[in-house]
Order: C-alpha cells, then structure tokens, then sequence
C-alpha cells in the first residue's frame, strides 16, 4: 500500500507519499494557505482535500454569525475564504454534514482502506480503523500537501496488537485501548503504527475501532491501523462517498486483496487479553496513568524509577494521594464528546445509562455529538429529549471540550469526568483544570453519581450472563 | 522574549549559543503552547506565549523566564518532549521565543517533523548524556555551547558530547534542503504516474464526484 503511494525518494532517505483524502479545518490550516500565497503557489489537487470547521465552534447557537468570539470568527471567516478561493468543499455551519474532521470524513465515505490519508490533526490515526495509512502532519505539511498533494514521510515499523477474547459488559473499546496505552506508555509507540488485530478486533464496530485507532497517537504511534473486513464494508457501503454497482465490487476486490498476510511477520508484536480489562479511568496527566475503576492510585514503589517524577507532578497537579481509590473520586463537570468518543454507538451507550436516572446536583454535564449526522440520528432515536431528562445539555457538534477552544472549558480546579482522548494539564481550558479520562458509559455514569463509580453497577440488568454488548 | 532578526534559512551545519534546560518526560505540545493560543491565523505572537501556563504556575522561576537564560539558542530536554497534539504552533512558539536546536533523549515524531520543517535540529543523546549536560548548563548558563550538525558532536570549552542526529534529517539540513515544498513540486510527473495507478482514483471513483 504504501509502495503504491510512492512517489519519489527524497533526499535523506524519506518518501515522497501521494495523498489521496487530504482534511482539512480551521486551526492548522491558515497558516498553510499563507505560506502558499507568499509562494505564488496553488492547490494541486483541491477535489482532494476536504475542508470543515470543528475546533471552535460554540456548541449552544452555533449558527449565529459573527461569533461572539473575534478570533475564532476570523478563524471561520479565514476557511471560508481559502476554500472558496481553491474550490475546496466545505462542511460548513448547518450544512448537515457539518462535524469533527474525524467523524465526518468516514461517515460521508470519504475515508476508504487502501488510501492515504493526511489532516493537520494528531487524530488523524483515527482513519487507520478502515485499512488506509493516516496520520496527523504540522502545518508546514498541510502547505506542502496543499501545493503537491504529497509529502515527506518516513516508513514506519508496525508493532501488531493482538487482543485474544472478547471484551466484558461495561467494558468498551476506550477502556481497551486506555489499558494498551498504559500497559505499553506514552512513548512505545514513537516510530510505529500500531496494527491492532485478533478476534476481540474482530468483534468491534468500525466506530469501536475508530476509537481504539484515534488513540494510538496517545501511546505515541503516529498511525493506527485494523485490516479491513466485511465490518468495513458493510459500514461504507451506501456512504455518499462510497462507489456504487459495478465500482462498489471493484472496490470490495481491492480493499480485500489489502489485508496483511496472516503470517506477516511484524516488527514487534504485544498480547493482550479482552476479557480481563475492566473500565479504565485515568488519574494523571498523561493518557498512560490509567487505572482499573477498581484499582488505587500507584504509589510511587510501584513505578519504575523513570515512571516517577511524572508521577510525583500527577498526585501534585491532580491533589491525588498515592493509594487512595479513584472510585468515589467527587467530579464538576461530565463531557461526553469528541473524536474519540462522539460518535452515534457512544451517545448510545451513555444514553443507556442516563436512561431513568438523573444528574447528580451540582454536576454539569453535557453531550456533543460529533457531528450534524450523528445529532440528527441520535434525535431520531429520541436521544436528546432522553439526556435532557436526565438533566445533561444536548449540543451542536465541535471538539467543545476536548480541546476547550471554544467557550466550553473548565473553570479553575475543576474536575471532568471526559470521553476526549487527553488529560494532558490545562487541556480542558483551565490552566488548574484537572481531567479523568474514560468511556461515555462511565461518564454518564460519573454524572449520574457524581463521582467516579464503576458503569457495571449500573448495568447489572444488561450485563446477564450469556448477553455481551 | 528575545529579539531575533532571522529564522533559520539554507544550510544549517551548526547551531551555536547558550543553552537552557527543561526537566521533565513526556512534555506536550498542549503545555508548550496553550490551545488558547491557536486562536490566530498567523504565528507570529506565540513567542511570548510560549510555556504561558507553566511560567504561570512558577511565578519567575521556569526556566524560560529566568534571566540567565534569556538569549539562549539551544533547549536540552529530557524524554518523548513534545507529544500530543500535530499543532506546528510549539516548534513556532519555541523558535520565535529564540530556540534554534533542540537536544533530548526523544523526540515524539510529528514534533521532530514539524521542527525540522522549520529547520531546526533536534538530537538525541542517552539518559546519562542528557543529564550530564542539564547539569553542565545548570551549573555554568553562561557558557557557548556549539552543535555541529556533521559531527554530531555538542561542544563548549568544559568538553564534548558524541550525540546522534538521525541520518536523513542531518542530510537535509546539510544541504539546505530541510524546506520539503519545493522538492515535492519537483516531482509531478513522477505524482502524475502514482495518481494514474491508484485504484481508487482510477477504477470505482466515489459515488460523487
């Protein structure tokens, strides 16, 4: 695949990589139109790069123009320009394809196995979930993608993940990869792809499987990657993006042919088994400081000696003691979102523990689908009347919280329970704000409570022997 | 924030003047440069704003902020600096506060990418090199220090460390040719050809156009 995207040999021993889905929004890409106009250059391929407006938006009247915010109004107002410029499309405002770069491009078909695909955004490894090579670039290479549709890239060794088993009830796809990335770190990933493979993979959704790949870059794997199959197809099938009839079977054919060789033989290779993961929370400041709901804060003997200094910044930045239970832990805010988790399957998983239940008081909690398709699907199903019930806001689709751009952050020393992808410090938008990453379900959960609490106490009807997810 | 003329342009075989030190693994991009900041559509203020919430929270003390640093070239960090999220925002931050070569024990890989955009070296050295030379730093800031990019060899008059700037980047910024934009567009037949082979540019083109 890759040597099919090849274009040349660059100096230095990198290769020249056509792109074929090039995305593009608001944040890493004015910058890149600038240094294209100071270069007298233009768009080499513009119907291959796609263009929407996801990292600042506001989530409550996001349709009312000027934003409140000039920056960010002059962020919008500078794509809508650029693309309108370079024929570029845009999912704009309203449009009704509108959404987080990740959940757009594979919900209108437009990310394919067998392509490569190029976005100036770290979850770019997201798309990985249906066979093709992507990975996030800076904005120097979204300049160069723009001018030449191609950029310099270095092959990557592949370490293949293999997950035996199946995963339990209230145990989800970001629980599986919240526990390889603190079982492997932050850094494993640095020159690899992560393949994930075996039959727990098998078993996934291809919106599971976007959640596992869209946090590779969090163990540090620039691309995740899972070998497409009939999940694959059957999910873009009938997508607007996707080929038809005669071309449809072409593409099946192809697609297939992709699949790594059983006997491959991979650069490195990790086991882990579904069926002993629990639900994941974790305590720190960065994605690999994840424990089991059950487990206790490490104490700093149990770290290896290069764990601990990070650790000893985590317990100060999160006022956590050593040893004591995240279980129980009091939360502020509940943000159930993101490309990681703002997809229709996670809305529903979370919607299945609100269902019936109530926020806690004093807790605010709020869901943002990922985008205008998955809102209007999930209020089709009734969804947003059922969060709204059950005292969490329903909003427009952006990164909101993720990244706190937008007007939804943290305030102070708060704590948010949060489906996003990193806990990094001052992340959600307070330089003191503190994150505790997990699923959807154990954010509602986490609302519902209003405190950390383990989701398979509130499934125990649903978790009956024999009845996985 | 220091003042500073040029960026890096052309050939860069060295990088030379004071050092600072950051201690610390796994050191994001987030923390580098606030998402708040990537609010503009220009990089041009993020020098100042570079570390904003850490120099914060050390009211003066973080190193960026202490005097005997200011005017320092070359940033000695520790491991996986530079991970999280693509944004170029951290490399611009860091060379518009007046960064001009990085060394460390790794590098995460869209941050490598980025500075060496931007033609700025990062080595890497082992955990006990790092050390020894954080230390160096600590205890004399004042000293010259000199990277040379073909020797790879970090050196001031106290002594000289062997470090490790991998091949292909050392070959570009040798040659002057660390700026890809150029050498991509170089190559449009040969894109032309690639295009032409791709099954799905050629044989089941999308549903729409």
């Amino acid at each position: 695949m890759w040597d099919l995207h090849q274009v040349a040999e660059m100096p230095g021993g990198s290769t020249q990589l056509f792109v074929g889905l090039h995305l593009i929004h608001e944040v890493t890409s004015p910058q890149a139109f600038s240094a294209l106009q100071d270069k007298g250059l233009s768009v080499r391929c513009p119907e291959l790069t796609v263009a929407t407006v996801d990292h600042i938006v506001p989530t409550i009247n996001q349709q009312n123009r000027p934003f409140a915010d000039p920056l960010a109004e002059e962020m919008l107002s500078t794509l809508e320009q650029n693309c309108a410029k370079y024929g570029i499309a845009l999912h704009g405002l309203g449009s009704g394809s509108q959404g987080i770069v990740h959940v757009i491009a594979p919900e209108l078909g437009l990310t394919q196995p067998g392509m490569t695909v190029a976005c100036g955004d770290s979850h770019t490894s997201t798309h990985g979930a249906f066979g093709s090579i992507a990975f996030g670039i800076g904005t120097s290479q979204v300049r160069d993608v723009l001018a030449s549709q191609s950029l310099a890239m270095n092959k990557l060794k592949v370490r293949r993940i293999w997950v035996d088993g199946q995963l339990s009830c209230g145990v989800y796809a970001k629980d599986l990869i919240l526990h390889v990335i603190r079982s492997l770190g932050v850094k494993a990933g640095v020159g690899y792809a992560y393949e994930f493979a075996g039959p727990a993979i098998d078993a996934l959704s291809m919106e599971e499987r976007m959640t596992l790949c869209n946090m590779a870059i969090e163990g540090g794997a620039r691309c995740g990657y899972v070998n497409p199959d009939g999940v694959t197809f059957d999910y873009l099938q009938g997508r607007l993006h996707a080929p038809v009839a005669d071309a449809w079977q072409q593409a099946v054919a192809w697609w297939s042919s992709l699949v790594s060789d059983e006997n491959a033989l991979f650069d490195d290779e990790v086991h882990f088994d579904a069926a002993s993961i629990a639900p994941t929370v974790t305590w720190g400041i960065t994605p690999a400081q994840g424990i089991a709901v059950d487990e206790t804060v490490p104490t700093l003997d149990s770290l290896s000696l290069s764990e601990r200094p990070i650790a000893e910044e985590a317990y100060r930045y999160m006022d956590l003691e050593p040893g004591s239970a995240i279980e129980g832990l009091p939360v502020d805010v509940c943000f159930i979102g993101s490309c990681t988790n703002g997809r229709l399957s996670d809305l529903k998983a979370a919607a299945a523990i609100a269902k019936g239940r109530h926020v806690a008081k004093g807790i605010k909690a709020f869901v943002v689908p990922g985008s205008e398709k998955v809102a209007r699907a999930a209020e089709a199903e009734g969804l947003d009347d059922l969060f709204r019930a059950a005292g969490y806001e329903w909003r427009e689709p952006g990164c909101s919280m993720c990244l706190a751009m937008n007007p939804d952050r943290l305030d102070g020393r708060q704590i948010s329970a949060s489906s996003s992808n990193r806990n990094f410090k001052g992340r959600q938008g307070s330089s003191s704000g503190r994150t505790l990453l997990m699923s959807p379900a154990m954010v509602a959960a986490a609302a519902i409570a209003g405190q950390v609490t383990d989701v398979r106490t509130l499934l125990v009807k649903d978790c009956l022997p024999g009845k996985s997810q | 924030m220091t003042e500073i003329a040029f960026f890096p342009q052309g050939v860069i075989d060295q990088v030379s003047g004071r050092a600072l030190m950051l201690h610390g693994d796994d050191i994001d991009t987030d923390r580098i440069i606030p998402a708040r900041f990537l609010k503009c559509v220009s990089f041009e203020a993020l020098g100042n704003q570079v570390f904003e919430d850490d120099r914060l929270e050390l009211g003066g003390s973080h190193p960026f902020d202490l005097p005997v640093y200011q005017g320092a070239s070359i940033l000695i960090v520790n491991g996986n600096f530079g991970c999280g999220s693509s944004r170029e925002h951290a490399p611009q931050a860091l060379m518009r506060w007046g960064i001009r070569a990085l060394i460390g024990e790794s590098f995460a890989e869209i941050f490598y990418g980025n500075c060496l955009a931007l033609g700025i070296p990062c080595a890497t050295g082992s955990a006990d090199q790092i050390e020894a030379l954080q230390e160096s730093v600590a205890a004399e800031p004042s000293l010259s220090w000199s990277l040379n990019i073909q020797s790879q060899q970090f050196q001031s008059s106290i002594g000289s460390w062997d470090l490790q700037v991998d091949s292909g980047p050392r070959e570009m910024l040798l040659s002057g040719r660390w700026d890809a934009t150029s050498q991509l567009l170089e190559h449009d037949a040969a894109l032309k050809s690639a295009m032409a082979a791709l099954p799905y540019l050629n044989n089941f083109v999308a549903s729409v156009p």
